[in-house]
């Protein structure tokens, strides 16, 4: 590498790093993840506050997403910030071709902190080295969506008790969800965890993820459809299996139905397990599930919120 | 018999020997020496013990860093350099794979945004055998029959 090179690489990360965005889900330590856990249960006990007051927060949804900008939106208010942005690339510049640089350039000159999402995988970090504030990422493509790993693991602590020796069941499309990638990802750094993935062998856990658990020596097991050893679960987490990942229709069709949550199949599991989904569900959890105790994900939903406002308030360090 | 060669020699300079066949034009591109004002001379598809065929490339009055020649590693591992001093060779070095690789690697995914805007691509070798590289930005993997130079 050319020393000019490595000077301007150095250059980029130690700005990156002096000004704290959350990109990916490894962005965070371990003592990270546990601070957000901690600020999202003080948030949840007193959700009206005024840290953010006097400042001004952008949420850039090159890309639609309602529930993602809406939670965002709701732990500002709640944090007693001003919204600036928009919520799809049409009514932003972009549709007149200004460029992803530009836009986060000028932002940056009036916002505290950028929240975006985008289409394009990579966005996020290019955007973190782009602007002058802490960025975080709603969601870069198919690549990362942080703020939901970190409420996915704010539920488990708070109906579990804890983040180690979680016993958790991935069920559905284990290939392409990036929700299950990153939540994998986080649990590994916490004591003892064992994986059961549930998943037809067109949507398994991509190798690379199996290798990362072997190397770690934590315990995982691949399991072609639910059967009794779900009844060991603390997390039942659920994703969609949707027609669009298979080659072949015939394939889908076949599996479209194993992969469905029905209340019945609850009744021998352990009295902590509870089921997750990062939602939109369509019907790889059946509507008789939501009355069980054990259904979780609406207010999985609403904890997000709770741990939106502790990641902004961890970033702009204002706690 | 006396010994001809297929490439003119030099008096001065470096000699790229040992690339691919399939990696010349690669080489010239990565080192940018369809730039360059110095005498470039090449050969493809000569014989070669090692290898059956290979290309070579005599660039006059020209020396490399490490650094800078370390990026043609990338497609061709193998390479040796001869530096060259009146017709003499004075020393040899072969190529090594680098840590980083910055600037001259298309990412492989079409959703990257380093393929959309004008960014400074960046990767991570990962695996030097096969060669595997992540991106800084997207987190995807470029493998090795993957890599288009920019």
């Amino acid at each position: 590498m050319e020393t000019g090179t490595i000077e301007l690489l150095l250059t980029i990360y130690q700005e990156t790093m002096s000004q704290k965005s959350l990109i990916s889900i490894t962005d965070f330590s371990k003592e990270e993840y546990l601070k957000i856990m901690e600020l999202s249960s003080k948030f949840e006990a007193n959700p009206n506050q005024s840290l953010l007051k006097g400042k001004v927060i952008a949420t850039l949804f090159f890309e639609p997403s309602t529930r993602t900008r809406l939670s965002f939106e709701t732990a500002i208010n709640r944090l007693g910030g001003k919204i600036i942005g928009f919520s799809d690339s049409t009514s932003s510049s972009v549709s007149k071709g200004e460029s992803l640089h530009d836009t986060i350039r000028m932002v940056s000159n009036y916002a505290d902190m950028i929240i975006m999402r985008h289409p394009l995988e990579g966005s996020a970090r290019y955007a973190a080295e782009v602007s002058d504030v802490p960025v975080i990422n709603a969601g870069d493509g198919a690549n990362q969506h942080p703020s939901q790993t970190l409420l996915d693991m704010y539920s488990i602590m708070k109906t579990q008790g804890r983040l180690d020796d979680i016993n958790i069941f991935m069920v559905g499309d284990l290939k392409y969800g990036r929700t299950v990638h990153s939540l994998l990802m986080a649990l590994s750094q916490f004591n003892n965890p064992i994986f059961n993935f549930v998943a037809p062998p067109e949507l398994a856990m991509p190798d690379e993820y199996k290798l990362f658990l072997s190397q770690k020596g934590i315990r995982y097991f691949e399991h072609l459809e639910f059967n009794d050893i779900i009844n060991q679960a603390d997390i039942i987490y659920m994703t969609r299996v949707q027609k669009e990942r298979f080659i072949d229709p015939v394939e889908y069709e076949k599996v479209k139905n194993v992969y469905i949550l029905k209340n019945e199949m609850l009744a021998n599991t352990k009295p902590n397990v509870k089921i997750l989904h990062p939602l939109p569900r369509i019907n790889e959890i059946h509507t008789n599930v939501d009355t069980n105790p054990k259904a979780y994900y609406f207010t999985q939903a609403r904890n997000g919120v709770f741990t939106r406002m502790a990641i902004i308030s961890h970033l702009l360090n204002l706690q | 018999m006396q010994k001809q060669l297929n490439v003119s020699a030099i008096k001065d300079g470096t000699v790229i020997d040992h690339i691919p066949t399939k990696a010349l034009f690669k080489v010239i591109q990565i080192l940018k020496l369809d730039e360059v004002q110095n005498m470039v001379t090449f050969g493809n598809n000569l014989d070669s013990k090692a290898m059956g065929t290979k290309a070579i490339v005599k660039i006059a009055n020209r020396f490399f860093e490490d650094v800078e020649v370390n990026k043609i590693a990338l497609v061709a591992p193998n390479a040796k350099l001869n530096t060259i001093r009146n017709y003499e060779v004075v020393e040899k070095r072969v190529v090594q794979i680098p840590e980083q690789v910055i600037g001259y690697v298309r990412c492989f995914n079409p959703k990257c945004i380093t393929n959309a805007e004008n960014v400074i691509t960046k990767f991570q070798i990962i695996s030097e055998k096969p060669i595997e590289m992540k991106c800084f930005y997207c987190e995807k993997i470029t493998y090795e029959n993957e890599i288009k130079i920019k």
